[in-house]
């Protein structure tokens, strides 16, 4: 039988080591679209089904830890929400119902697609992923993870284990843009973080450059012309300062979905309202 | 059902509808959708996209109701797995049935499979849903003969039934 | 005078009532058998090579290596085509298979097809044929067929039709002038059930039994057998369960090489379509460029219209010159307008080719001339409303083809019984973030969005017209007390089986009606399309229950010694009027056998002369809509919140399925006005799958608020018009229109993207 069903973290490590082109499977919602209509054959498949440490999460005084194979749909509402509201925002908006009983956080990143609805999340707060494999572990930042479209960081025989989330004492947030009410894939993405104990925020763009990006002009210069642990919002004039280097920051292409133009501006609005939207 | 020639054979059990079903000499690529309709006498379940786009082929897997098109059917052996023909009793329309006929909700009725799986889930999860959250849990489901409006009414029929038992 | 009378209600089931569906229970517990259900013992899998070039000649095609695959069955080509080598609606220039030594006319036509033991193992088998292209430079643009820079892309010529209207007086203008150049992308049918066919082939390869998902079983079976180079009686076609047509099911697709496969192998072949096949194996709607002209006095009543129509046919002619003829002849949508001047073109290209979808040319016109009417409101300082109640057409009327509109023409009545519909609410100050355009995407806060109102009004034929006569067939019988109706009516989802059976029950005064299996076995019922059926077919099966029941009435007569002229059917009885004899018909009708066949022909119609005038159509139905829609003008994104609508539909045959009609309609002309589009570059495809072609969800779809204008329509034979495509129809400029009252752009272009809106 060439579905392997390991029970463990590490007899899934010790699979993978010996034999790294094995296939894994977590939601099934990237590998089975590239099985029926992409021509994939997998000829080995590791199903994480049953690694039931990998479907748990943890919550600590400083961090969220959510194992690989935690569907969306448990990050969407309840305890997991609560403690990350931008990331229960961005699960909310992606695929489907259905998409979401089954796609997970690790998937996303095995796939690192730009337009990946957690992704922009992970980097604005700056998650850590933790990385296993060949009887090692190793962490990696979030924006040393994603490399390029469709490019992570990990080596043959490695697999994500967990991701941990910094919590912050501030605002985040999540905004995605799409050409109907559901169901999209994003044209343009935008999670925003204000870290109201250290006057910071944090931008994270996805689905506007090869890899999910920040945007560190803007955020200093925000940093620097605002005072971002006050609760008096900033004027408009900085606002739409900040939302053009916001702009600027983004390296958007023309696809049959939408234009870099629209994408460019999409971003600059995104950011600019949810900046706004942590002010309420 | 016939064997792919040279393509390998995977041999798994299923437990669908709460009987065990034996697939044999399958192709380890197969959907869950696939086994259903073409290995197991199960058509119900339809295919429109074969990427999760449409819902046309919801079932409940462990409880989570799920693109079967996106699930590789050998990899749910030991889960417990209901289609629409598991709903209803003993051949009776279930409620839900029932109340998308009574409203008009059904017209070429490719869709209304994976409507109905996915209505009793949503029921089952959300016993008294809004308008909102009928119309979020089922934004997964495309139809494109009704419009949706028949439907939202026989969802809330049900819901507003099940209340007042 | 006073007159008090009580209506009983109509019988349960009987038409006027909320009937349920035969297929209902089936269709629910997912037994029902859509044609990609259909299994036989010993069946192998098909499936189709396409070119992956817009235009190309074919080199050679080497298919050694996908024999060596172990499971194929059968490979065919051209070659193999034993009759027709090409096939068509009105012209026959669709080859089955693109031939060596000719070319492939757009991406995705077919040029081979496998039959093997595992769809697997046959896609396998497409990649390993070889086929080699020449590339030729493909003609993409409509217009270089019109100016004559374009080559010749088949030997039939790139002008499939080409048609001038003029009416009145050509030269007059009006103290107003307003135009515009609309444009209309190409949209899908995108019906769920993908294409499939089961082909079981005769014994000694002299026949094929063909189940199919399709519009109409005849002029597929006349096409079939031409190709196979059968007989039409040894090819029987029996209708497989449909999921969807709109129109896309009017052309052959896989009919014929299912059938080719099939008696290639003597074993049965199964070929279903996978999504982004479908995208490719089936005709589009036209994509069109419409200029406008309108003149009017200063009151805003017309003058004259001027128009020049460009429809993009694609590669292959299908229906074209229809979709152009009813573009056109409807260019002054449902306004009198005695002047004009108007010029249509369908032109063949490389591009994808297009046919027949839900509206049929009159979409595109609608779209052009509401746009225009809302120009024409706002440059006299008029109320769209208003603008478009003053030129309201009504019965006996003229179109700008000359014809006398005889058919009830509401219109005034729709736009009056529309606008009495409630607006909805304005927006709460705390919306749900669903009810916010993005959606839980929360792009926008409240105070983001503008809401517009916009109008659509519109006139839509009803059944085929130049000449064609469309007639439907249906037979009755009655044994030993039992009804049963057989047709050949292509039930697409829209509920005719119902209907069918609300006749009976009606004409007589049963409760239980049979339905035989819907295939060749008898006359042909015409095309499921052009919102014929309920007029047609109904008209059919009513002509042959009515001969049923005056037959079985006769023998009554004569055997109860009583006079026939005296008998009716009360409810479920057999009653004499003035008289006391009482009898149920099932009774009545016990160790008889009566059994008749009804064919129902519609008025014929004429060809247009070369001025575009003659009396082209049967009949005609309206419809005004009236939309509501929220707009964040910054991000360009919209929702539709609601749609408030009266049609013209004569009278309501089934109240829940008219309502369905009208909802499902207006999902997809919400779908053309703001998210669906065929996005061709190049002639190739970018977005053949369901991520990228989007079709409205239960979250894009608006509140519908629906009033049926009930004017009973004296040439029908029920008194119902068609319902099935006015919802579709003005819908989608009346959203272009609010839009376009939101923002204070142009927006001449539908599907409205968001950066139109907003950049």
């Amino acid at each position: 039988m060439t579905v392997l069903t390991p029970k463990t973290v590490d007899e899934l490590d010790r699979i993978l080591a010996e034999s790294p082109d094995h296939t894994i499977l977590s939601g099934g919602t990237d590998l089975m679209v590239e099985v029926n209509l992409h021509g994939r054959r997998p000829k080995a498949i590791v199903s994480l089904r049953s690694v039931d440490e990998l479907h748990a999460w943890t919550a600590e005084d400083e961090q969220v830890t959510i194992g690989a194979a935690v569907p969306y749909a448990t990050m969407e509402s309840g305890e997991l929400a609560t403690l990350l509201p931008a990331l229960a925002e961005a699960a909310r908006t992606v695929g489907s119902p259905q998409i979401r009983a089954a796609g997970t956080l690790g998937g996303n990143l095995g796939t690192c697609s730009p337009a990946g609805d957690g992704l922009p999340v992970l980097s604005a707060l700056e998650a850590t992923i933790h990385v296993r494999g060949n009887g090692k572990s190793r962490d990696v930042r979030f924006a040393d993870f994603m490399v390029g479209v469709k490019r992570n960081a990990l080596l043959p025989g490695e697999f994500v284990h967990s991701v941990s989330i910094p919590r912050i004492d501030g605002w985040q947030g999540y905004a995605k843009v799409g050409t109907r009410n559901a169901m999209v894939i994003a044209n343009a993405s935008t999670c925003l973080v204000r870290d109201r104990s250290k006057g910071q925020v944090r931008v994270a763009l996805g689905a506007v450059g090869p890899t999910i990006l920040r945007c560190p002009d803007a955020e200093s210069w925000l940093e620097a012309n605002a005072d971002l642990r006050s609760s008096t919002p900033p004027s408009d004039d900085t606002r739409s300062e900040f939302a053009r280097l916001v702009s600027l920051a983004s390296r958007p292409i023309d696809d049959h979905r939408s234009t870099a133009e629209y994408r460019r501006h999409a971003v600059g609005v995104l950011a600019r309202r949810l900046l706004e939207r942590s002010y309420q | 059902m016939s064997t792919p020639s040279g393509i390998g054979s995977e041999n798994y059990s299923l437990t669908v509808n709460g009987r065990t079903h034996d697939v044999k000499d399958s192709w380890i690529g197969e959907s869950l959708l696939y086994v259903l309709r073409e290995r197991l006498g199960l058509p119900g379940a339809k295919g429109a996209c074969e990427q999760g786009e449409c819902g046309s082929c919801t079932v409940i897997v462990d409880g989570s109701a799920v693109c079967s098109c996106l699930v590789l059917a050998a990899s749910v052996v030991d889960t417990s797995i209901v289609t629409v023909e598991g709903l209803g009793e003993g051949g009776q329309l279930s409620d839900v049935q029932q109340a998308f006929l009574d409203c008009g909700g059904v017209q070429c009725g490719f869709c209304t499979p994976g409507f109905i799986v996915a209505v009793h889930h949503l029921l089952e999860s959300v016993p008294d849903p809004d308008d909102h959250q009928i119309r979020e849990a089922l934004s997964g489901n495309i139809c494109r003969c009704t419009g949706y409006g028949r439907i939202l009414e026989a969802v809330q029929q049900v819901a507003v039934a099940r209340r007042s038992k | 005078m006073n007159t008090t009378s009580t209506i009983a209600p109509p019988r349960p089931g009987t038409l006027g009532t909320d009937a349920s569906r035969p297929d209902g229970v089936a269709k629910v517990q997912g037994g029902f058998a859509f044609s990609s259900d259909m299994w036989a013992e010993n069946m192998l899998w098909g499936a189709t090579l396409r070119s992956p070039h817009p235009y190309a000649r074919i080199v050679s095609i080497d298919t050694t290596a996908a024999w060596k695959i172990a499971g194929v069955e059968a490979i065919i080509t051209a070659e193999d085509v034993p009759g027709q080598a090409t096939y068509g609606l009105i012209m026959q220039d669709q080859p089955v298979f693109a031939r060596v030594g000719d070319t492939v006319r757009y991406t995705g036509e077919p040029v081979a097809a496998v039959a093997a033991d595992h769809p697997e193992t046959c896609k396998r088998a497409l990649a390993a044929i070889r086929v080699e292209y020449e590339v030729l430079q493909p003609v993409l643009d409509p217009e270089h067929c019109i100016d004559g820079t374009a080559p010749r892309i088949h030997p039939e010529g790139n002008v499939l039709r080409h048609q001038r209207i003029i009416s009145g007086d050509a030269d007059i203008t009006g103290d107003v002038v307003v135009e515009g150049v609309y444009e209309v992308g190409m949209q899908d049918q995108a019906f769920l059930g993908l294409e499939a066919a089961l082909a079981l082939p005769d014994p000694g390869g002299t026949g094929v039994e063909l189940y199919i998902a399709t519009q109409w079983l005849h002029e597929d079976r006349k096409q079939i057998a031409a190709c196979l180079g059968l007989p039409e009686e040894k090819v029987r076609l029996v209708l497989g369960g449909v999921g969807g047509a709109f129109g896309a099911r009017e052309d052959i697709s896989l009919q014929v090489h299912t059938c080719l496969l099939a008696l290639r192998t003597s074993r049965p072949v199964r070929i279903a379509y996978g999504r982004e096949e479908s995208f490719y194996g089936h005709v589009h709607r036209h994509p069109a460029k419409i200029w406008m002209r309108h003149h009017a006095d200063r009151t805003g009543r017309l003058v004259k219209v001027e128009s020049r129509m460009v429809f993009d046919g694609g590669a292959y002619c299908s229906t074209s010159p229809a979709v152009l003829i009813n573009a056109i002849t409807h260019t002054q949508g449902p306004y009198k307008c005695d002047n004009a001047v108007v010029e249509g073109w369908a032109l063949r290209t490389n591009n994808p080719p297009c046919g027949a979808m839900r509206g049929f040319g009159v979409v595109q016109a609608c779209f052009a001339h509401e746009s225009q009417m809302d120009k024409l409101a706002s440059a006299c300082g008029v109320d769209p409303v208003q603008v478009r109640l003053l030129n309201a057409m009504q019965t006996g009327d003229r179109l700008i083809t000359g014809q006398i509109v005889d058919s009830v023409a509401p219109v005034a009545e729709c736009i009056r019984e529309t606008a009495a519909i409630p607006l909805p609410p304005d927006m709460e100050s705390d919306p749900n973030v669903l009810d916010l355009p993005g959606g839980s995407g929360r792009t926008a806060d409240r105070h983001h969005i503008k809401r517009g109102i916009g109008w659509g009004v519109s006139i839509k034929n009803l059944m085929y017209s130049e000449g064609f006569d469309d007639y439907s067939t249906a037979r009755c019988r009655i044994d030993d007390g039992v009804v049963t109706l057989k047709f050949a009516t292509a039930e697409v989802g829209q509920g005719f089986v119902m209907l069918a059976q609300q006749i009976a029950r009606t004409v007589l005064g049963v409760d239980e009606v049979l339905l035989d299996t819907i295939d060749t076995q008898v006359g042909s019922a015409g095309s499921s399309s052009a919102s014929r059926q309920t007029w047609m077919s109904g008209g059919a099966v009513d002509a042959a229950c009515r001969a049923v029941r005056d037959e079985l009435l006769g023998i009554v007569a004569s055997e109860n010694g009583l006079d026939p002229a005296r008998l009716t059917i009360d409810g479920t009885d057999i009653v004499e009027v003035g008289g006391s004899f009482r009898r149920a018909v099932v009774e009545a009708a016990r160790g008889k056998r009566l059994d008749e066949t009804r064919e129902y022909h519609h008025q014929p119609t004429e060809d247009l002369d070369e001025n575009g005038q003659g009396n082209c159509h049967v009949a005609f139905a309206f419809v005004a809509h009236r939309a509501v829609v929220d707009v964040d003008t910054e991000l360009g994104l919209v929702k539709v919140v609601q749609v408030a609508t009266a049609q013209d539909v004569g009278r309501v045959l089934n109240p829940k399925s008219c309502v369905g009609q009208v909802e499902g309609g207006i999902a997809q002309g919400l779908g053309l006005a703001v998210m669906e589009e065929i996005i061709v570059k190049d002639g190739r495809v970018r977005n053949p799958s369901f991520t990228d072609y989007l079709l409205p969800t239960f979250l894009d779809a608006p509140q519908v608020d629906v009033v049926f204008v009930e004017e009973f329509e004296p040439k029908s034979p029920l008194g119902a018009k068609g319902v099935g495509e006015p919802p579709c129809i003005s819908v989608t400029p009346a959203i272009a229109n609010a839009i376009r009252q939101a923002t204070g752009r142009d927006l001449p272009r539908v599907p409205v993207r968001p950066s139109d809106i907003c950049l």
